[in-house]
This record gives structure tokens, sequence and C-alpha cells, in this order.
């Protein structure tokens, strides 16, 4: 069974200083769905995203009101540790950013961190990994070579490895397709349709056809307000509000 | 339709801004000029002195109104330089400078000489070259060798080259042994015999001691035979030297280093004396005030100093710049943090030295001495030596090493960070593990920098361990085999006591273009070491396309 409410955003609003960026945010993301966040630059959807594992945290100056609960619990409780929530939350960002290490480090490297070591696992988790990334067969003969000798959309492959290698609940992409040419991104895409199965995905993206192809819900934020958030098909057909359709139609970008 | 202007506008040069292009190219030009110039005036004169010249013979005979008012004579040597030189009256002189050696005959081994005065050059084929221990090169024909037990063997005689060689080898195993015998077997014995002589002294009376010491006394009198017995064979046997004017030169066996014939020699034999007199630079000590021998113990001071040096500066710099650039909140603390450690890179470097004098030696080391050396005649610590030169110049060259990894840490790009944040890292692992490896090309560029500058820099260290001459090297076969305490030679030091401070500043110059240019060759082979580990790290960890 699916739970409608895995991520349960809770009147969450958000500030960089003075500057408000999300307004009173009220949303349920449902588990093993993909959730799409569309809308145009600057409205809030990476905010709302990135708050999801509190890498926002990094930057200085930042507040927040309101909550985020994932599976009834809370992410600013004082006594979650940051770095066991970044283990429940695997994260896959626009531009791919392996690190510089080989295939295989990249993929272990959320084990290695959590002192992880035994070899086995570690060969068992890297062919798991991969092969729900659909990478296994082209690179499980050179694990072991630099990650940059990778091409882009095989990079952002291996990025999504690594997010899921320590099999966490939830998978966050911040436009993972961003950067990559279309065969790429049609690659990406019909994972992404794969990955549900498994994890709970919540996708930022630019590209309308994107989250029609492999989004189940789609969330349309705009001015840091979520304006409408329904099913997929619903929003792009038949839209509720009159700024959902001038958006969707490409009246403003 | 509307009049179309085909022309393009046409401005003078300088609206191009053209002449500012020569302006720039200018500058880079005098600038390569100059380099050039500096480091092929260096590498030729460097070379030139182990490159053999021909021995000729002069044979004076003053003319009229020469103004060096040589006496008549025969001259044997090596031209060193040529000059014009104008007298009071202006009439100008064209004059040689010819190093004819043999000091104990002449008192001066160079002699200014007007060509007017030269009557006849010769270069004969017999010529010798003989390079001896002390009192500089002889320039003559082979005499005799006179042999211990009477025996006399002519020059020219049957075997007579072989025995020559022969006993050149000879004399050097025998000073080998000698050296042994001394430093090390005497060196223990009275090492010994002290702490011997002070643990009586503690004890208040010698009763425990004294057998032990009595067994030392002996051991040293044996010694003490041996080395008496080694010297007398090594005065045993004389080589006579012809000089050029008839007169005779008595060499003990013992002095002689090495016999050569510059004049006989073709191409090949040159090469490989010049090869020889290389060799012998890079791997012997000192003679004669510096101005002979080798610079050896300056090489491995310099070289050890360095990489002491390096091994301080690099993990005290990266951890300081990795606080303060990713740990530390950015602010006016950290903004004045950052200028005072720029400007730490501009105090003069003398300054540096007096700091090291008064914090490291005065204090650092005297507490050193309280503590574990009480009973020290002598200081160990409260003196310049090598781990203080090193931590000072690791002092000067911090700057630098915390300025280039702050700028690699600020190059990684914030996605791999965040990568590594959002894999479940803490701030320390990804540093660690994926920040650092990123920017190691960029930390190693500044170790290099700080590298080339500590190897060059001379005047703190006067004040911290250089010294003119140590015979000791910081690292030995004596335990307990690294001595940090010890005072250390030092190339760049080395140019300067041969240039300024030597005795004899004449035999002193072909050892400073030699040893400038090993200097500079120590620093591009430091330099290019660095260079290839870095290109090879950065093939490793190179970032991505993004």
């Amino acid at each position: 069974m699916t739970r409608e409410d895995f991520i349960a955003v809770d009147r969450f609003s958000f500030f960089y200083g003075e500057k408000q960026a999300l307004h009173d945010i009220d949303m349920r993301i449902p588990e093993r769905r993909v959730t799409a966040l569309i809308g145009p630059s600057g409205c809030g959807k990476s905010t709302l995203l990135r708050n999801m594992n509190r890498m926002n945290d990094l930057i200085d100056g930042v507040r927040h009101r309101g909550d985020i609960r994932l599976n009834g619990q809370s992410l600013y409780d004082p006594k979650v540790e940051v770095i066991s929530l970044r283990k429940r939350v695997g994260m896959v960002f626009q531009k791919y950013n392996p690190f510089a290490k080989t295939v295989y480090e990249n993929v272990v490297f959320s084990l290695r961190v959590a002192g992880r070591n035994r070899k086995r696992e570690l060969d068992e988790v890297v062919e798991r990994s991969l092969r729900s990334a659909a990478l296994w067969e082209e690179v499980k003969d050179r694990l072991h070579d630099s990650a940059f000798g990778l091409s882009g959309g095989q990079q952002q492959r291996l990025c999504i490895a690594r997010a899921i290698a320590n099999q966490p609940e939830i998978l966050l992409m911040d436009e993972p397709c961003a950067a990559l040419d279309p065969t790429a991104t049609l690659k990406i895409e019909s994972l992404i349709r794969e990955l549900k199965e498994q994890f709970t995905i919540v996708i930022v993206t630019h590209n309308m056809e994107q989250a029609t192809r492999c989004s189940d819900r789609t969330a349309f934020l705009y001015m840091g307000r979520l304006i409408e958030y329904g099913d997929t098909k619903q929003v792009f057909e038949n839209p509720r509000e009159d700024e959902t359709e001038a958006y969707i139609s490409g009246k403003f970008s | 339709m509307a009049q179309t202007n085909t022309a393009f506008a046409t401005t003078g040069r300088s609206r191009k801004g053209e002449p500012f292009v020569w302006l720039t190219a200018a500058g880079l030009t005098i600038g390569v000029i100059l380099t050039l110039g500096l480091l092929g005036l260096v590498v030729v004169k460097g070379l030139e002195v182990f490159w053999p010249a021909r021995l000729v013979v002069l044979e004076v005979e003053p003319a009229e109104g020469s103004g060096q008012g040589t006496a008549a004579g025969t001259v044997a040597g090596y031209v060193v330089q040529e000059r014009v030189r104008r007298d009071l009256a202006g009439k100008t002189h064209e004059e040689i400078q010819v190093f004819r050696g043999n000091r104990e005959l002449h008192g001066e081994k160079f002699v200014f000489l007007d060509r007017a005065d030269i009557a006849e050059t010769r270069q004969p084929g017999d010529l010798l070259l003989v390079e001896r221990l002390e009192g500089g090169h002889v320039i003559g024909r082979a005499g005799a060798l006179e042999l211990a037990g009477g025996e006399r063997l002519e020059a020219g005689a049957a075997g007579f080259d072989e025995r020559l060689e022969q006993l050149i080898e000879e004399s050097a195993g025998r000073r080998e042994e000698l050296k042994r015998i001394e430093k090390d077997q005497i060196g223990r014995n009275a090492k010994r015999v002290k702490e011997l002589n002070l643990e009586a002294k503690l004890a208040g009376s010698d009763a425990g001691v004294a057998a032990e010491l009595a067994e030392l006394r002996e051991e040293f009198e044996r010694l003490d035979g041996e080395r008496g017995e080694i010297r007398e064979r090594l005065e045993a046997d004389h080589f006579v030297v012809e000089s050029a004017d008839g007169r005779e030169i008595r060499l003990a066996g013992g002095e002689l280093l090495h016999v050569f014939r510059p004049n006989e020699a073709g191409f090949l034999g040159r090469l490989g004396e010049m090869f020889r007199r290389g060799w012998t630079f890079l791997s012997s000590d000192p003679r004669e005030a510096n101005t002979e021998g080798g610079v050896y113990p300056a090489i491995f001071g310099t070289v050890v100093m360095t990489l002491v040096m390096s091994i301080f500066v690099t993990p005290f710099g990266v951890i300081a710049a990795i606080y303060l650039r990713e740990y530390a909140k950015q602010g006016h603390l950290v903004r004045a943090v950052r200028i005072s450690v720029n400007n730490l890179a501009g105090v003069p470097s003398i300054v540096f030295g007096v700091f090291g004098l008064a914090f490291f030696i005065y204090f650092v080391g005297g507490l050193v001495d309280d503590t574990f050396f009480p009973d020290a005649e002598e200081p160990v610590y409260k003196s310049g030596g090598i781990l203080w030169a090193s931590l000072t110049l690791a002092l000067l060259t911090v700057p630098v090493v915390i300025v280039a990894t702050e700028e690699a840490l600020a190059a990684v790009p914030r996605g791999v960070r965040e990568a590594a944040l959002a894999c479940g890292a803490s701030k320390w692992q990804a540093i660690q593990r994926v920040v650092l490896p990123a920017s190691l090309p960029g930390i190693l560029t500044g170790v290099i920098l700080a590298m080339a500058r500590g190897a060059g820099e001379v005047a703190p260290l006067m004040l911290v361990g250089v010294v003119k001459s140590a015979p000791d090297l910081p690292i030995d076969g004596v335990a307990p085999f690294v001595h940090p305490e010890r005072q250390f030679m030092h190339l760049g030091f080395h140019i300067y006591d041969l240039g300024f401070q030597s005795p004899d500043s004449e035999a002193a110059k072909p050892m400073v273009f030699a040893t400038t240019l090993l200097l500079i060759s120590i620093v591009v082979v430091m330099n290019l070491a660095a260079i290839v580990i870095r290109n090879r790290l950065r093939k490793k960890y190179a970032t991505s396309s993004f």
C-alpha cells in the first residue's frame, strides 16, 4: 500500500535573510510516486526540494516556519541528526557531479562515510545500484576507472546510482536532465519511471513534457506560493487556476 | 533605397591601441632577455669551470714601458681572463691573467702579464696539472718518484705512470682509513670517556668507572698508534715536480689527489676530465676555505632543510587554510586574519631570521636544553641547527601555502560538496574525502612555490644555523643517525661566503659560478619533480567538464 502523505509539508515558509522564498506551502506527497514541481525560475521549487533533505541549512541567514514531515517524523525536530536524515533522502543535482574517484568508489561513497567497508557488501551494492540506474552493462568493465571518463548522461546515471546506493526512501531530483542531450534525457526519464517502484521521487523540472511523461502528480509554484497541485493529467489538461494554464501554455516562463 | 556606406571607418594607430600592444610586448621581451641572459651567463660560466684548459708556457721578457713590471722568466699555467688596462699616462695595455699555481714558489697563484712582455708561447705536451689536498694546484713537469725505502723512479722510466697512479690510489685509501679511525673510533672513545667522567663527578667517586676508563685509555693509545703509523706512511713517498722555471716541488704522496695532462688529452679525454671534476664538485667535501673540493655538504644541507621545511609547512598551512575557508564564519575577523597572512608573505626575510633566533633557538631551544640536557657543557638545541632553520623557513613560507590552499579549496565546485553532504557525509568527511583530493593539485602548487622560495632563501638562515663549514652532516652513520641540532651548510650561503667572505676571491670565482649553477639546477629539478607529481594528480583528480 502506498501512503498518501509520505512527505507532508505543513504551512511551510522559508526565508533567505529578509526575503521570503516560500509562503505557507501545504502539500502531501504520496509514497512510491513521482511528484513533479514546476514553475518559472525563482518560484521556489528548488528551495522547497532542497528543504526536504535540509540542504538549505548550508546557507547563512536562512530560517523557516512550519514543518516538513517524512513518514510522520518532523525534519526540523531538534533531535533529528541531519546526517541520518540525508541517509534516508538521496539527491541528484542539475549538474552531474561525480567525485574525482573511480566509478566504484563513487557508488559506495555513502556506505563508506557510514563506516560500512566490507568488500562483499560493497560489491553487491555497486552491482545492484548500477543495475537500478541502468548503467551496469555499460560500465561493468571499467568500475575502477575514473568517473570522468564517462559521458555526460552516464555520469548523471552514476550520480543516481550513488544517490540510491544506501537504499534511501526518497529520491530528490533537481532538474536532473538540464545538462543532458535529448537521448540521455529519455534514458533518465525511463529510469525515473522504473525507480518509482522502489522510491518516492520528487523532481524539479523546467520541461513541461518531462513532467507529463514521467510524473504522477504535479505541483505548480509561482512567486513562492503553491498555486495548484493535483494529478499530472488533470493539471496539464484541465488546470483549475488561470496562472497554471498561462504557464503551461507558455504565456510566461 | 537608403544610401549605404560600404567603407569601414579608419582611424589612426593610437586609437586602435597598437602602441600599447608594443609596450606590453617590449616589457615581456626585456624580461625574457634578462632572464635568458642571466641563465646563459650562469650556465656558460658554471660549465667552463669544469672544462680543462690547455696549459701554456710563456717566456717573459719585459718590454720597454710595459706596466706590470714582471721579471724576466718562464711562466707556466692557463689563461683565466684577458683585459685591457689604461695606465696613468693614458696608454692601453693588453693583459692576460694566468693561473700558475705552485703557491710555495710564487706566493700568489695568479699573475697578470702584459702581452707586450711575452716573447714566446708554447704548449708542451708533458705539462702536468696536479691536484693536492693543501696549497692549491701544482703545474710543472714530472720529475721523479721517491719511494719509501730509498727507491727512486725517474720520470720516463718504465712503469712510472702506473706507479704514480698506484701511489695516488693508495693515498686515497689511507686517508679514508685515517678518517675512519679519527672520526668513528677515537670520536666514540672520547664521547664515552666524557660520559664516564660525568658519571664519576655526579657519583662523587670514580670507583665504578675506573676499570672502563682504563680500558678506554688503552684503546685510545692503540688507536693513536695506528693513526701515527698511517700518517707516517702518507709522508713516506714523494712525487717531485719540476716547475717551468726549473725549481723542484716535493709533494708528499698523501697529499696527491689527481694528476692530469691537459695538453695531451684529446677532446674525449678532456670531456672525461670535465665529468670527473663535475662529480668531484658534487660529491666531495670543500677544502682550502671552500675554494677547492666540492660542495656535497651544502647540497645535502640545502635539500634536507628544504624537505624538512615542507614536511612542517604543508600540514600546518593546509590545516590553517581549511579552517579559514571551510569552518570559520566569514566576517571581519576572518578577513583581518587573511590580510595579515598575506602581509606576512611580504615581511623581509631577515625579520623571520631574528624571530627564529629569539623564539626557536633562545626560547624553545633553551627550554629543551634545560629539560633534557641539563648537564651538557655546550648548548645542544640552544644554538643554530637544521631543525630551527627549517622551522624558521616553514614560518616564512606558510603564507604561500595558506593562500594557495585557500584558492584551491574555493575552486572546488559547490556541487561536489553538496553531493557529498547529500550522501550523508559529515562536513569533515566531505572535506577529507572529496574536497581535499580535488584541491590537491592546487595545494601542491603552493607547496612547490614554498619550496622554491625556501631553497633560495639565505638571509634568515645566517642567524639560525647555516655556517660556512660544517664537517658533520645532519644525517649520518653515528647514532642516533639524525642530528636536528647540528649546524649545516647551504648552497645559497655558500655562494655568499665564496663570493664575498673568501680570503682568496680570485680562486673562489669559478666556484661561485659553479655553485650558482648548481643551486639553480637544484631548484629547477625540485620544481620539475613537483610539477610532474602535480600533473599526475591532476589527471587522476581532474575536475569534471563543468
